[in-house]
């Protein structure tokens, strides 16, 4: 683990402990519903301030707390357009998968790579600890697999141009 | 300290009867009962051991001291359930006129009325009318913009103090005429009409509260809120600002849930999983302690962590080389649970037993399913 990333990953996981105390609440714009408040966004008491933690221009995540769930968003990594090939390819495989992966979100909030949706069904289903740990690992884990489908794509890329002009030899 | 395992779904709320000899839990649309006899809680046999009436999830549950049982669901409504010579459970229609989730209840100290907080900005105070053999209410909606988290009553069964998630804690009065005597003056009021507003408090950050309590004798207000903070007021006389409001921050995660143990002591439970001692007096608060403190909790190998779900025991080479398998870690499955006994958050505690005028044990349940009685 580098250097910057360390703080920047328990500034996360402190932030994420806090944002998921979450409780059961029904809604109260519809009768007999409950649903999400940060996704609503209709009664403006149950939500709390969003947070940004950044670790440079690119790399961010934001999470928007509110009474009963929590929007976790990352920006991933993306250095040139490789990367950002890869990044789309590889959100779009997980979210593609979202019913599987329970919290993640279908659609990633605008500006950011993937988003995570928790709901107090969630902590109340999952323990809380291995949540917060989940997507830590998530954040560790991502960048080492889009840089190294970077390198075996390059490897790829260069292994194909050599074979190709080895008939012009 | 006592645990049991109740099941894996998370407990919204619970209520010990007078006599501590069973048990209703809320889950999910249900409300189930259980014995409790010789140190074990066991199930009610047969279809007297589940209360089914709700469709949607119970919020609510509480056993007067006469023995009936109230719950409350967040499909608005509330059911009064009364025993019958044949052992099974009755429902009594309440008449609730609510148009949100109903969100806690709780009955009076002597049982002839109870209070349902909603999200509707309403609190519906109900009583029996024999004359259509149902219950019916009165609604408190004065200076309420917020749904009401929680509800406590003054043991001189008028006051009402009421949480919510526009960050006040309210008390009003709960009078209802043809069903109280009228009550003696205390700091809070004198002349108690009902839906009288005796006093208002907010912290700062108009955090939301998430449970109010009084103190043992009435004369002091105790709410916790989501700023991780506990406040203690000490009102003075009528219409007149409070003796002392003490707000102490904490560095714990917020708390659910609050118990007065005596006139001096508090425990709250909440995300920490653990219950936290306050103590003190009109002068000031601070922690006093904690029980179940992870921090002193040693990583025990009782037979209870020796084995993991599967019979195997922990620490084996075979989980080793199954989590390396699995998920490509060297770490053991169970190296990172709680230290604490609840793995989910504290919802609600309750005051169980009572020695001398203080509480000497206290029971919580939370979102793990377990059920646990602490000794304050």
């Amino acid at each position: 683990m580098s250097q910057s990333l360390r703080p920047y990953l328990l500034a996360v996981r402190t932030s994420l402990t806090a944002a998921l105390c979450l409780e059961d609440f029904g809604s109260q714009v519809a009768e007999r519903h409950n649903v999400p408040e940060v996704e609503s966004g209709k009664s403006a008491e149950a939500l709390l301030n969003p947070m940004t933690i950044a670790r440079n221009e690119n790399e961010m995540v934001l999470i928007e707390p509110s009474i009963n769930s929590v929007r976790v968003s990352i920006r991933i990594k993306q250095a040139d357009e490789i990367e950002r090939i890869l990044v789309h390819q590889f959100t779009r495989f997980l979210t593609g998968r979202a019913e599987s992966f329970y919290i993640l979100r279908r659609k990633p909030v605008p500006g950011y790579s993937i988003s995570f949706l928790i709901t107090n069904f969630h902590t109340e289903t999952m323990l809380k600890h291995k949540l917060v740990d989940f997507i830590i690992e998530f954040m560790e884990v991502v960048d080492k697999e889009i840089s190294e489908m970077k390198l075996v794509l390059n490897a790829r890329a260069r292994f194909i141009a050599e074979s190709y002009l080895v008939a012009f030899d | 300290m006592e645990s049991f395992r109740l099941g894996t779904t998370a407990i919204a709320d619970h209520s010990f009867n007078k006599d501590h000899t069973f048990v209703a839990v809320a889950r999910e649309n249900n409300v189930t009962l259980l014995q409790r006899a010789n140190g074990k809680i066991r199930p009610v046999p047969g279809k007297a051991g589940t209360l089914r009436f709700h469709d949607k999830t119970v919020t609510g549950v509480d056993i007067s001291c006469d023995g009936r049982i109230v719950t409350c669901s967040q499909d608005r409504n509330a059911t009064v359930w009364e025993l019958q010579q044949d052992g099974t459970w009755k429902p009594f229609l309440v008449v609730l006129r609510i148009n949100r989730a109903a969100t806690t209840v709780r009955w009076s100290p002597d049982g002839s009325k109870f209070a349902v907080g909603s999200g509707a900005r309403i609190i519906a105070v109900c009583y029996f009318e024999a004359e259509n053999d149902w219950w019916i209410s009165k609604h408190i909606k004065k200076p309420i913009r917020s749904t009401i988290t929680s509800v406590a009553w003054h043991p001189n069964n008028v006051l009402l103090a009421a949480g919510s998630t526009d960050g006040h804690a309210r008390v009003f009065s709960g009078y209802i005429k043809g069903v109280d005597a009228k009550p003696a003056p205390t700091a809070w009021g004198e002349r108690l009409p009902f839906q009288h507003l005796c006093g208002e408090f907010a912290n700062k950050t108009y955090a939301w509260v998430h449970d109010v309590a009084f103190s043992p004798s009435g004369n002091s207000l105790a709410y916790v809120s989501h700023d991780s903070s506990i406040t203690v007021v000490y009102p003075s006389a009528p219409d007149a600002p409070p003796k002392a409001v003490i707000n102490l921050d904490t560095s714990f995660q917020p708390f659910r849930s609050l118990v007065w143990t005596t006139e001096d002591q508090i425990v709250a439970g909440g995300y920490d999983c653990y219950p936290i001692i306050f103590g003190g007096s009109q002068s000031g608060w601070k922690q006093t302690g904690a029980i179940d403190d992870p921090k002193k909790n040693k990583k025990n190998s009782g037979p209870a962590s020796q084995f993991d779900e599967d019979g195997m025991p922990t620490g084996s080479a075979l989980n080793m080389f199954r989590a390396m398998d699995l998920k490509g870690t060297t770490q053991q499955p169970n190296d990172d649970d709680l230290l604490t006994i609840h793995q989910s958050p504290i919802v609600t505690l309750r005051p169980l037993d009572e020695e001398g005028g203080r509480v000497t044990t206290i029971s919580s349940t939370g979102g793990d399913g377990q059920l646990v009685i602490y000794r304050v």
